[in-house]
């Protein structure tokens, strides 16, 4: 990862829901930040207030969720609603965790943009967000 | 030659001889230090107990899979709770939503605990029960569902996990701080010894700690030195140590290193046996054998290809018998999907039931033990966790005594030699980073679990609350508060099984119920945010020498008053912003 830091993509990174699983979380987050990217890390047991409170005070393109649970069915979307409600549906959602494929295809439609599920490499994570933001980390 | 390493990053030669082995005593089974077993005559006398860990949607569906399972040729019964059973919380509560009865069985009151084991005599069954802090209060319901039955607690058998030390460490299901959580464990174990002498008062759990990423060296270490302070604790409290450590018992993970999982189970033994009787001067011999569940390596199922995790699952399962388990949970190849299917929970037993009656592995006891390579591995599993644990004692393993749950390991956050292999493709994860399929998804069925069960349990738990007595409700919380404050007083019989109808949901929304209030944000950094960026923005370390290239914490003084924790030496500072902590509730 030679590439120049550049310093305009703040991701905010959350774990919403009551699960404490943050070792993947935690690796993205630094994999991320290797990238170039600035990451924030919320902590655990985020609502879907909080992480959009933290995505606004932060001034961030993007908001990355991690569940393990299995309530992503109603906190994920719960998290793009509540970016609808504050006009801020510009930032980008996507999400990890435990999820099978067929929530994959309803949460695209609910408007997450991305999720990536258990095996992922790393690589291809960042390479998404290139992709969604061409222009620098 | 390229350089072998075993999955947690011991370099391994290519042959082993009796060169390797320092000191090989000749030890049989069944003797001190154990570690070829605890039993003399090993699975011959009894096999190992299959206790698969299950539990999801309502009490009700879950105790029809409970029927089923023990229909199947299972040997004990395994719940998983819920989040919000986990965390403490009614399923009303907001922050229950979407978590109810996913990934466990939701449980509020004495009503659903009645439901989930009805028709299951409880003086005939064992019952293990993954729950941690409000572990005493589901404990109280069980007894509360035993006397209901007529089922005398001296009959009771089974395992409370009870485990707190280890959630904040990895899981992190705490609710309370470090030190009323420990009393709270003390309390349990005080009084099931005197109530419940068959019950197994905690399940010392390793497998959460290697599930986040520790090596089967770190696992061993945190976990015994858990141990130790769980012994230290009731010592503490003036209990003799023969008349509660025969009754703790430990949980490990099978990962899928072969060789070094077997090393693990026989040098924990080891080690536990020699603490046990040297260290503590424990006389009685029960409270020097290491009695352990196991369960396979969730870790190690893949999404792709997801029927292989069969394979893997059997490997793991191997490893575990071989190692001398007393018990075992056996992955079902969905699980890296969601909760298991029926079919799948059943493949999973059956794989066990093929271990157990078709290898011919159980005619034998400690069949590796003599083998040049597992008795190395053993030996140098026994001293790798001394070290660590000594390294980590006050960083890691819980000075009881410290307030503040400075008590993860060094590098939690850091991928971990082994995902870095991965990563790097010198590790193969078949069907993950090789031997790829295109069509690997298949057509598994998955385990779905409906939003409208969520509504029905929201309606369960209001309707318990409507019709309790109010003004008793009230007086009884009001006497476990009363006791709470009584450092003297044991909290369990202020639970009386009567009372256990309350919802054990203190962490009340509403105008219900008494309030217990969630004291774990004070002092405690575990579940802290940070921010991360490319560059240190402070020295990190303590003594002010090189900070370590890990991450920079960067307290983000504006909206976060900043924690005094002790960062433990060498590790990256601790002073984390505690970023809307006043929410996080």
């Amino acid at each position: 990862m030679a590439q120049a830091p550049v310093k305009h993509v703040r991701i905010v990174m959350a774990k919403v829901g009551l699960d404490g699983h943050d070792r993947g979380i935690k690796v993205v987050a630094r994999a991320l930040r290797d990238a170039g990217y600035e990451v924030i890390y919320t902590g655990l047991r985020q609502t879907p207030e909080m992480v959009v409170d933290a995505a606004l005070q932060e001034d961030a393109q993007v908001i990355g969720l991690s569940l393990h649970s299995g309530a992503h069915m109603t906190l994920f979307p719960a998290v793009v609603e509540e970016l609808r409600k504050r006009d801020a549906t510009d930032i980008v959602v996507f999400g990890g965790g435990i999820v099978p494929d067929e929530d994959i295809v309803e949460l695209k439609q609910l408007g997450v943009a991305e999720i990536f599920t258990p095996g992922t490499p790393l690589h291809d994570i960042v390479e998404w967000l290139r992709h969604r933001f061409p222009e620098g980390p | 030659m390229t350089v072998r390493h075993s999955l947690s990053g011991t370099e391994l030669e290519p042959l082993y001889t009796s060169e390797h082995l320092s000191d090989l005593h000749e030890e049989l089974p069944g003797q001190y230090p154990y570690t070829r077993g605890i039993h003399p005559s090993g699975y011959r006398g009894r096999l190992w107990t299959m206790r698969q860990f299950s539990g999801f949607a309502t009490a009700e569906q879950t105790n029809q899979r409970y029927k089923s399972m023990l229909a199947n040729g299972q040997t004990g019964l395994s719940v998983a709770f819920d989040m919000p059973t986990l965390m403490g919380q009614d399923s009303d509560a907001p922050t229950s939503r979407g978590e109810i009865g996913h990934c466990g069985v939701a449980i509020d009151s004495l009503a659903d605990m009645e439901t989930l084991f009805g028709g299951i005599p409880l003086g005939d069954v064992s019952t293990s029960m993954t729950i941690n802090s409000p572990a005493a209060i589901l404990l109280c319901m069980y007894m509360g569902v035993a006397e209901k039955q007529g089922v005398p607690f001296s009959r009771l058998e089974g395992t409370l996990q009870n485990d707190i030390l280890k959630e904040f460490i990895a899981q992190k299901e705490y609710i309370f701080p470090p030190e009323p959580s420990l009393r709270l464990v003390v309390d349990s174990i005080e009084y099931c010894m005197k109530e419940a002498p068959r019950w197994n008062t905690v399940s010392i759990s390793g497998y959460h700690i290697r599930e986040a990423g520790s090596t089967a060296a770190q696992e061993l270490a945190f976990t015994l030195a858990d141990g130790f302070a769980y012994v230290d604790a009731c010592i503490e409290r003036g209990l003799e140590v023969d008349d509660f450590a025969p009754r703790l018992s430990f949980f490990f993970d099978a990962h899928i290193d072969f060789f070094e999982e077997i090393a693990k189970f026989r040098a924990a033994r080891r080690i536990w046996a020699r603490h046990m009787r040297e260290r503590y001067g424990a006389q009685d011999e029960r409270s020097w054998k290491l009695r352990f569940h196991t369960q396979t390596a969730g870790v190690s199922l893949t999404a792709q290809q997801p029927e292989l995790n069969i394979a893997r699952t059997a490997i793991e399962a191997l490893a575990a018998v071989m190692g001398g388990t007393q018990s075992l949970h056996t992955n079902a190849m969905d699980e890296v999907l969601a909760l298991p299917t029926d079919r799948a929970a059943r493949i999973a037993l059956r794989t066990q039931q093929m271990i157990a009656h078709e290898t011919g592995v159980a005619n034998s006891v400690d069949p590796l033990g003599g083998s040049y390579l597992v008795e190395h591995l053993t030996q140098r599993m026994e001293t790798r966790p001394r070290r660590t644990s000594s390294e980590s004692t006050l960083s890691a393993a819980w000075s009881r005594r410290s307030r503040r749950a400075s008590c993860r390991w060094r590098s939690p956050t850091p991928p971990s030699a082994s995902s870095r292999s991965f990563e790097a493709g010198r590790r193969i994860v078949v069907g993950v980073n090789g031997f790829t399929s295109d069509d690997d998804d298949g057509e598994l069925e998955i385990l779905r679990i409906p939003l409208s069960l969520e509504r029905e349990q929201v309606e369960r738990v209001q309707e318990v609350r409507g019709r309790r007595e109010q003004a008793r409700a009230a007086r009884a919380l009001d006497q476990v508060r009363r006791a709470a404050a009584s450092p003297r007083e044991n909290l369990m019989p202020q639970h009386p099984r009567g009372r256990a109808r309350l919802l054990h949901g203190g962490r009340d929304h509403g105008s219900h119920g008494g309030r217990v209030r969630p004291l774990h944000r004070e002092g405690n950094n575990l579940d802290e945010g940070f921010r991360m960026t490319t560059e240190l923005r402070r020295p990190c370390t303590p003594s002010g020498g090189p900070a370590a290239p890990v991450l920079a914490y960067e307290a983000t003084a504006a909206r976060a008053p900043v924690l005094a924790a002790d960062p433990p030496a060498g590790a990256p500072g601790h002073r984390i912003p505690r970023r809307h902590s006043e929410s996080l509730i």
